[in-house]
Parts: structure tokens; C-alpha cells; sequence
């Protein structure tokens, strides 16, 4: 493959500490201008990966390109290159919001020709106009987390890495802050985004899911969800949840029982005769079924289930 | 190495140093505080030392004798007393230093041009000062019974008698032998050197506490422009308090400053610098502020006030020791202002010293940029 037609390429990338293996051999690419999302649960691995490549760590073996330059040989032009936003808010507190923007415009080395403009568009993004002259410190944390944003995009970064951007942050502020990444992904910036909320996993282009440092699937999110096809899953609201999870243990064609709100969720492989058969379970124990039906499986269903087939074929 | 990147680092450390006002309140007024409390304190000077005086002759010789100790501003007597009793309880009681005993025969034997000899008592606790007091208290009797011998020849009209050898010392470079203009130059080397590394020591390692310093890695930042950026901040700091100490030790302490300011000022950045790096770099190799700080005082403060011939000559040291002074900074520098300051000395003999200092900033220098260039893991 040719590293221009991808923003971000990896190829067999393992990273070891002593003996635990972080990231256990991930191959995949991200095209330009995707909203590239990663999931997984914390210590998955995908903190260690996205170091990797902003070239904060070296990895142990394997290859990764971004933006056609090379990890491990390149990373002075990759540095020019990319735009990071760690986990903690990196800042500093002690400065004011324009004073941030002047020093990372500083060490981009944004020409002078763009230093304004620049200042502008981020000050505008981030909303913070008015209160430029603010501590850091004052601020509320979306802001803080948009102005973070800001800082990292001052000199128009081809890729941007984000690694858990909105921890810690109020939904509203949330949905601002992926409204924010949409209009630079439209502008052909590429974002890797790595996330542990699933709701945020709708708004990528594609994902990857990661568990304890292996790729364990790799799609769009309707690939993903269809990707559930050999199983269904039905919404069961009963009167009595606890007796209806007894009753359906063991039933031919249930495959997994999971409480969900008030109701369960049924992983069956066939939707049709099960549900007969379920139906018919039930209501010889007494038991009222109130609903009945087969739903499209949310991300966190998709996720749960993906974990669950990587456990038992481990075991 | 890019102007922009470096006046980038420069500006926003001023940044942090201006608004964390108390710090830099501190930074500012703990050198003056230290050099005057050091200064007064670290007083080698033995002056006015508590003396009992027991005069078992009483004759006017030996009342001449003690009038003599009298005038001496070494000497403070207390009292004259009629045995030894008082002296020995005065000793033991830290109320007196020393006590003189004339002995009964003394204005005889020194009247017929004999040994007259005077017994001294003193407190050898501290053998350094007991050493100094013997010193004052044999030139009072040895110039007061000199003068009694030519008196006497005098007397006989003994032209034949003659002078005997009179030895006259003269101390160069600090003709009055007050311990503080020895004392000073010294110390203000040795709280340049404290107040410079303590400056410098917490930088890095806030950024890895903050967590600043994995998003400073992923920019185009070099760590030699992080390293020469912080410490020119820190720099101007440094020179404040340097032109501080200076001004004290010549104004309130009045140590003559007889060499030349240009050479001082420049002596003095080149120490800054060095250990500034030197800061740097315990700050980039402890990661957090606690270990920094610890380190950064250990480091600077014990070599700086032990090692360096400041309070304890590094002449009188075992050979291992003299030979690990060479790789101590604040060795070189106290030469060089002890050098400028009392002998007036230029660049023709503190070239060793400057040059030592000047290697020392570029090989710490290098060090920290190596430190600071490790990755996350």
C-alpha cells in the first residue's frame, strides 16, 4: 500500500514493557479526512498505540506510517505533522488562554503571516474570544478541552490524534466538542479518536475495537452491528424478569440473557421459531410477556458481545 | 535549533515566574537574607575574649603587664582574682576564655634581664580559637617584656646592648585580617550556587507532574531549545540575586572590591549558567518536584559549602578528598571572587578557573539536553 493514500497506516506493531505485551501485532489504515474512532476498555492498549504514533514511544517491532512518514526513522517531520491531545489536560494552568495560544503557535512555528488568523479561527472555535485574557485555570473543563483542541490544531495538522478527548466532560459540552471534530474532518483533517464512551462511537466514520492490545474487530458502525448477523437480538419486557431469565436458560436457540433496563435482551440465532418457543416457555410458568421484539443492537450490545466471543475462544 | 521555538520556551517560562509571585519573592530576598545572616554569623574573628587576670607579684611591673592586656582590644578583663580558683570555675562555667597568672618573681626576673615567664590557662575546647587567644596573649607579654629589657639597657646606657630581632609581619590582601572580607566573597559563591540549582530544579519535573511535558514531546520542540529556553528565563533571576549579593558584600559588609567589575559580572554569569544546567538537569532526571527539590539542594548545597574551600581550606583536606574538589563548580568560583574581590587579580591568573567553569556549563548542558530527549518509556 501506498503510504500517500493512507493517514495512517500499521503493519504487525507490537509494544512490549518487560514482558506484558501493550499492543499484541495491530495492522490497520486510516484514509484521509476519516473520523477514524477507537474503542476498547481502559488498558486495552490504545493509549500505548496512539504514542506510538505520535512517536512518544518506540515501538518494538513492526512498522506504523502517518502521513507517509515513518515512526521509528521520521519522527522530527512527523512531529510538524500532527496535532495531540493526551489524556490529561496538558496546559498550563498559570497561563492565560492567549498566552497558551502564543507559545504552542511558538514551538509549531506557524509563520507570521498565519499567526493571527490562526489565533483568531482557535480563539473562535474554542469560543474563549472574550475571555482570552482568563487563567487557564479559571476556565470550566469543555472549555479547557476545547482551547486544548485549539492549541493542538494551531498549525493545521494533516492528522490529529486525540486520546480520550472528552473524559471528564459534561455531555453537552461532548456533542460540542464532536461537532467540533466533524467540521475538521470536513475540511480533510484526519482524527483518530480513541473513546470508552460507545455513545460517541456512532459519530466515526469507522472503528476499531481493541481488547488487551489486539484488534479484535475493525468496520464502519453498521458493519459492526450487522456483523452480529449469525445472532438477533430481542427485547423481552416480562412480569417478572428474574423468573423469565430462569425460564430461558437452556432453551433451544437462547444464546445469551442480558438485563437491560427494565426489560432483557435476548441473543437468539434464529428470531422467528425462538420467539415462539420463548412465548410458549413463559406462559407456562405464568409469566406475562408484555413485549416482545427484535431490536437493532446498540454499540454497547455490539461491544459486549464482541468481548464475550473473545473471552471464550481465549478460554 | 530554532530562534522562534526558543523565544517561545523563554517567554512563557517569565510567564510562569512573574505570576507565582510569591516564589519569586523568595528567590529574590533569600539570598540578601542568607549573606547577611552567614555573614554575621560565620564570624572567624576572636576578639574581646572573657580573661581573669590572678597577679601574685604586684609589683609595678606586673601592674604595668596587666594594664598592657587591658588596652588590648583582644582582651576583655574581668577581673582580677586572688587564686586560681575563680579561673578554673570561670573556664568550666564558659564565663571566661583564658586566665593569666604573673607568677611572684616576675618583675625580678625581668628586672635582671632574665626568662620572665607568665602562665596562660585556657578553655582548648575549641583548639582552633584557644590556638588564636595564645597567639594575642604571647605578643602582649613578649612586647611588653621587650620593652622592659630596653628600658632597662636604656637605663645602664647599654649602647652595646643593641636591638634585638624584630620581626614585623605584614599580611598582604586583607592587611586587617577581618575574617568577612575572607568570608564573603566565599559565601556569596556558595548561595549563588544553592539559589541557582533550587531556581531551576523544579521545571522539568512539573512538566512531567502536569503532564505538559508528553504534550511538549509531540511537538517540534527540541529539548536543547527546552533546556536553553527555561534556563535564560531563570537567568535573569540568578543575575538579580548575583547583583544583590554583590552590592551587600560591598556596601554593608564593605569587603573592597579591588579587581575589576566586568570580570566579576562576567565570572559570575558563566557560574550562573552552569549550574542553572546543572538544575535542569536534576530536575529532568528526578521527574517529580519533591525528588528534584531534595536532590537539587543535596547536591549544590553540601559540595558547595564543604567542598569548596569557602569555610574549610581544601589544602588541609585528605588527597582523595582535594582531588574531588576539581569537579566542584563553586571550588572555581570562590577562587575567582576571593581573587577579584581581596588580591585584584585578572583574567592572566583566573583563566584556569573561568575556563573550568565554562566547560562545566557546556558538558551539564549536554547532559540535560540528553535527559530531556528520553521518550515517555
Amino acid at each position: 500500500m501506498n503510504g500517500n493514500e493512507w493517514a495512517v497506516e500499521m503493519e504487525d506493531l507490537v509494544k512490549m514493557f518487560g514482558t506484558f505485551v501493550a499492543v499484541d501485532h495491530v495492522s490497520m489504515q486510516v484514509g484521509k479526512g476519516e473520523i477514524f474512532g477507537f474503542l476498547g476498555p481502559n488498558g486495552a492498549g490504545k493509549s500505548t498505540t496512539i504514542r506510538m504514533l505520535c512517536g512518544l514511544l518506540t515501538p518494538t517491532s513492526g512498522r506504523a506510517h502517518v502521513s507517509g512518514l515513518d515512526v521509528a526513522t521520521q519522527p522530527e517531520e512527523i512531529r510538524r505533522n500532527i496535532g495531540y491531545m493526551s489524556q490529561k489536560f496538558s496546559l498550563y494552568d498559570d497561563l492565560t488562554v492567549e498566552e497558551n495560544i502564543d507559545f504552542f503557535t511558538g514551538i509549531y512555528g506557524v509563520p507570521k503571516a498565519q499567526r493571527a488568523p490562526r489565533k483568531q479561527y482557535v480563539l473562535e472555535m474554542a469560543n474563549l474570544t472574550e475571555r482570552r485574557r482568563s487563567l487557564t485555570r479559571t476556565l470550566s473543563g469543555g472549555w479547557k478541552q476545547r482551547l486544548a483542541l485549539g492549541c493542538a490544531i494551531l498549525h493545521d495538522p494533516p492528522v490529529l490524534f486525540l486520546d480520550e478527548p472528552t473524559s471528564g466532560v459534561d455531555p453537552i459540552a461532548r456533542r460540542a466538542f464532536w461537532g467540533l471534530i466533524h467540521d475538521l474532518s470536513e475540511t480533510g483533517h484526519t482524527i483518530f479518536v480513541s473513546t470508552h464512551y460507545m455513545d460517541e462511537a456512532e459519530y466515526c466514520h469507522r472503528l476499531a475495537l481493541m481488547y488487551r492490545g489486539k484488534v479484535i474487530a475493525l468496520g464502519t458502525p453498521e458493519e459492526l452491528k450487522n456483523g452480529l448477523t449469525s445472532h438477533s437480538l430481542l427485547n423481552l419486557e416480562s412480569s417478572d424478569p428474574l423468573e423469565t431469565m430462569r425460564a430461558l436458560e437452556g432453551l433451544a436457540g437462547v444464546l445469551d440473557v442480558a438485563v437491560f433496563g427494565g426489560g432483557l435482551h435476548v441473543t437468539v440465532d434464529d428470531p422467528a421459531s425462538t420467539s415462539v418457543r420463548v412465548r410458549q416457555s413463559l406462559a407456562a410458568k405464568g409469566i406475562e410477556v408484555r413485549r416482545l421484539e427484535q431490536i437493532q443492537p446498540s454499540m454497547e450490545d455490539v461491544f459486549v458481545a464482541m468481548i464475550e466471543t473473545e473471552e471464550r475462544s481465549a478460554a | 535549533m530554532s530562534y522562534r521555538r526558543l523565544r517561545a520556551v523563554f517567554i512563557k517560562e517569565l510567564h510562569h515566574i512573574t505570576r507565582d509571585a510569591r516564589s519569586l519573592a523568595m528567590a529574590l530576598a533569600m539570598p540578601v537574607m542568607m549573606l547577611l545572616l552567614y555573614g554575621y554569623a560565620l564570624s572567624l574573628d576572636v576578639d574581646r575574649i572573657p580573661t581573669l587576670i590572678y597577679d601574685q607579684d604586684g609589683t609595678a611591673a606586673s601592674r604595668e603587664l596587666v594594664r598592657q592586656f587591658q588596652g588590648s582590644r583582644f582582651f576583655d578583663i574581668r577581673g582580677l582574682v586572688n587564686s586560681y580558683a575563680p579561673i578554673q570555675n570561670g573556664i568550666d562555667r564558659n564565663q571566661i576564655l583564658m586566665g593569666v597568672v604573673i607568677p611572684r618573681d616576675y618583675s625580678k626576673n625581668a628586672g635582671a634581664g632574665r626568662e620572665a615567664p607568665v602562665q596562660i590557662l585556657l578553655d582548648g575546647s575549641d583548639s582552633n580559637t584557644a590556638s588564636i587567644v595564645l597567639g594575642y596573649a604571647e605578643s602582649v607579654v613578649r612586647s611588653y617584656s621587650l620593652q622592659l629589657r630596653q628600658d632597662m639597657q636604656n637605663r645602664r646606657g647599654g649602647e652595646r646592648g643593641g636591638a634585638p630581632v624584630d620581626a614585623r609581619l605584614r599580611v598582604w590582601y586583607n592587611s586587617s585580617l577581618e575574617s568577612k572580607n575572607y568570608v564573603v566573597p566565599g559565601l556569596i559563591a556558595v548561595i549563588l550556587q544553592i539559589i541557582a540549582a533550587l531556581l531551576t530544579s523544579l521545571t522539568i519535573a512539573r512538566e512531567w507532574e502536569m503532564g505538559t511535558m508528553e504534550q511538549l514531546l509531540s511537538t517540534p520542540l527540541r529539548p536543547a531549545e527546552m533546556v536553553l529556553g527555561k534556563m535564560l528565563a531563570y537567568f535573569a533571576v540568578g543575575v538579580a540575586d548575583a547583583l544583590m549579593a554583590v552590592l551587600v558584600g560591598v556596601f554593608v559588609f564593605t569587603v573592597p572590591l579591588r579587581g575589576s567589575w566586568l570580570l566579576l559580572g562576567v565570572s559570575i554569569c558563566v557560574f550562573l549558567v552552569g549550574v542553572l544546567f546543572w538544575g535542569i538537569f536534576v530536575s529532568a532526571v528526578a521527574k517529580t518536584q519533591l525528588a528534584a527539590y531534595q536532590m537539587g539542594i543535596l547536591s549544590s548545597f553540601l559540595p558547595a559549602f564543604l567542598l569548596s574551600g569557602f569555610v574549610y581550606s581544601i589544602e588541609t583536606m585528605p588527597p582523595v578528598i582535594q582531588v574531588i574538589t576539581h569537579i566542584v563548580p563553586s571550588r572555581y568560583v570562590v577562587t575567582i571572587l576571593k581573587g577579584i574581590f581581596l588580591k585584584g587579580v585578572g583574567l592572566t591568573v583566573l583563566w584556569g578557573e573561568l575556563g573550568f567553569l565554562t566547560l562545566y556549563a557546556a558538558i551539564i548542558f549536554a547532559l540535560a539536553t540528553r535527559k530531556v530527549n528520553q521518550k515517555l518509556a
